[in-house]
């Protein structure tokens, strides 16, 4: 309180005094002490903050906490159950199969996702025309609407012989493959989608810290005589280290909470080969046979988030050592 | 008016930088090759991967019916048919579901930028007591994934908590939940905290008070990073699938991202085709307008974001 007063003091005599505070003196509360003297104005820039923010995402993420050990079903009012969410998810037969699905989504969508972008990338910084139509192209897959993306990749991946990657096939004489309705095959064909829907955008990010690495670097390793080979190795790689490892957590987050893709290719089917978490939240809360366990809905979210907290505060400190950029 | 285009459309000089291979190795015969071979083959591979099934699309939407369910991989069309396109207006009016987008896209951007730049100021330039904490309170939601906001999100706008009010089916449901974007407030915030403070101080000296200082000065010097979250407000709202399924159940209200799926299932292929490419056009145009901003580095906020 007397701190108040006295800021309010240094506000008021400045203000008597002469107009312009001496530009080397620093007030505590940044220069304009004579504005945030004025509280009212400043709560008045901060409403649109407090009550976006405080209806629309801290109260949420409150209320999902909450939830979680409700039963809930916007009817009768809502009874505390304790951990009886929790147990109950962890007793759904669907929950190992959804962690399993969306663990294999992720191992996919390292092996076949995450060396693409690097490997072009690596190539494409070497160029020396047509640098922005390399750029371009590949970014190109990244504009187009997601909800489009998959329902052009719906219509590819159709199961008859005429659908457009069975008659690439049936020009070679294999086979028509069920790519969506096949248990075995739906999980890769929906990561391949993701994959080519998401691969430009990496590709710009390395493109970018490519040029960061120093050129005398290079110059050093040919004094060497480096193959360019043992360049990429022992330069390029090493100075990618760090843009590397922060798009693989980026990676591994997303592909953890994976949902337009396989709601939209395949439903979480053939016999529940493609659920992941996600689709089993968005089941238990709205789905049509499940729908309306909203506490079984915020137990799982919550799980899933802890573990991706968890996850990656092991990550950064597995890697500590060794993901430093230098 | 195109005199400084001019002078910089002079020959460039032999670039100065160096990347990974150096003019000698460019000029072994053996790696040269090898090189423009791997680069060739490479721009051949992202011309499949990345403009063919775009292309494709843009094939089957004026390729006349049954065409492209007969021969789904045929080069060019036998002719030349614009019925589908005009089908997609008169008989499943795309033009609707385009303009709830772009209205839903107006409306979240509205939102999004009147709590960044409100908020931006009050913390960076205001500073009032408790705004660190505040900010703080932003910066930790940018850790809570987005999907753990889910349900109780929806509950939210289906009883909006002390007014009672039900937003559900609304255009608000889906313009007022996008305000609450950490990410738009510290990109502006940041941005803010680096504007020359002694400007601020001759705006005083001027006696402009808060609210002249902010839209006067603050505003229009903020042009550069306020164009940057537009777009990626408009991108995001096109691009936004689950949130507006979920709220807007309503036909006549729903987006193009919203719509296209359930058209799936009840019109002939083509004909959703070309759905699908008028729906594309969009973006790819804002991409052809945006293509530096994209491709220097905006994809990566863009990763963070997604």
């Amino acid at each position: 309180m007397s701190t108040r007063g006295k800021a309010d003091a240094e506000g008021m005599s400045s203000r008597a005094g002469p107009a312009v505070a001496p530009s080397g003196v620093r007030k505590r509360r940044g220069p304009l002490t004579w504005v945030s003297r004025d509280r009212l104005s400043a709560l008045v820039f901060l409403l649109p903050l407090l009550l976006i923010f405080g209806t629309f995402s801290w109260f949420p993420i409150l209320r999902s906490f909450v939830m979680a050990v409700q039963y809930t079903n916007l009817v009768s009012p809502a009874t505390f159950v304790g951990l009886g969410n929790f147990a109950n998810v962890l007793a759904d037969p669907l929950f190992g199969t959804s962690v399993a699905n969306t663990a294999y989504f992720a191992l996919l969508a390292l092996i076949i996702g995450y060396p693409i972008p690097l490997v072009l990338a690596v190539i494409m910084s070497e160029t020396r025309r047509f640098k922005g139509l390399y750029s371009a192209l590949a970014y190109l897959p990244v504009v187009v609407p997601p909800v489009v993306a998959v329902l052009l990749w719906k219509v590819f991946y159709k199961g008859g012989t005429n659908g457009a990657f069975n008659s690439i096939l049936g020009g070679v004489g294999l086979g028509p493959i069920q790519w969506l309705g096949d248990a075995a095959m739906a999980m890769p064909s929906v990561v391949v989608e993701a994959t080519w829907a998401a691969f430009g955008g990496t590709v710009i990010i390395y493109l970018a810290a490519l040029l960061s690495v120093p050129p005398e670097l290079y110059d050093a390793a040919e004094v060497d005589g480096s193959s360019i080979w043992q360049k990429i190795r022992y330069v390029t790689l090493p100075h990618m280290r760090g843009i590397l490892f922060i798009t693989l957590i980026l990676q591994l987050i997303a592909t953890a909470q994976v949902f337009t893709e396989p709601f939209l290719l395949t439903s979480g089917g053939p016999a529940n080969a493609t659920t992941t978490v996600l689709l089993l939240i968005y089941q238990y809360a709205f789905g049509s046979s499940l729908g309306g366990h909203f506490g079984e809905a915020a137990a799982l979210s919550l799980m899933l988030a802890a573990f991706l907290g968890i996850f990656t505060a092991v990550y950064f400190w597995l890697t500590r050592s060794w993901s430093t950029t230098s | 008016m195109n005199v400084p285009f001019l002078t910089r459309g002079q020959p460039s000089a032999p670039q100065a930088e160096r990347g990974l291979v150096s003019a000698a190795e460019w000029r072994q015969r053996r790696v040269g090759w090898t090189l423009r071979v791997i680069h060739g083959a490479t721009l051949i591979l992202l011309l499949i991967i990345g403009l063919g099934p775009i292309l494709w699309l843009a094939k089957a939407a004026i390729t006349p019916t049954q065409d492209t369910l007969r021969e789904p991989l045929a080069l060019w069309p036998n002719g030349f048919d614009l019925s589908l396109l005009t089908q997609a207006f008169t008989k499943i009016h795309i033009e609707r579901y385009f303009m709830n987008t772009v209205w839903i896209a107006i409306g979240s951007w509205i939102c999004q930028i009147t709590v960044a730049t409100t908020a931006g100021y009050a913390l960076s330039v205001l500073r009032p007591r408790g705004g660190r904490l505040l900010y703080g309170l932003v910066l930790a939601t940018l850790f809570v994934p987005s999907i753990v906001v889910l349900v109780p999100l929806y509950l939210t706008v289906l009883s909006m908590p002390i007014v009672n009010i039900k937003l559900v089916d609304t255009f608000w449901a889906v313009w007022l939940p996008a305000g609450a974007s950490a990410f738009n407030v510290v990109l502006i915030k940041r941005f803010f905290d680096n504007l020359p403070r002694e400007i601020f101080e001759a705006a005083q000296v001027d006696g402009a008070g808060p609210f002249r200082l902010f839209w006067s000065i603050v505003l229009p010097m903020s042009r550069p990073i306020v164009g940057v979250v537009s777009v990626f407000a408009v991108i995001a709202t096109w691009k936004d699938y689950l949130w507006p399924m979920l709220v807007l159940p309503t036909v006549a209200l729903q987006p193009l991202s919203v719509r296209l799926p359930t058209l799936e299932r009840g019109i002939q292929l083509d004909l959703f085709l070309a759905s699908l490419a008028i729906a594309t056009l969009f973006p790819i145009v804002l991409f052809l307008i945006f293509q530096r901003m994209f491709l220097s580095g905006g994809a990566l906020s863009g990763a963070i974001k997604g």
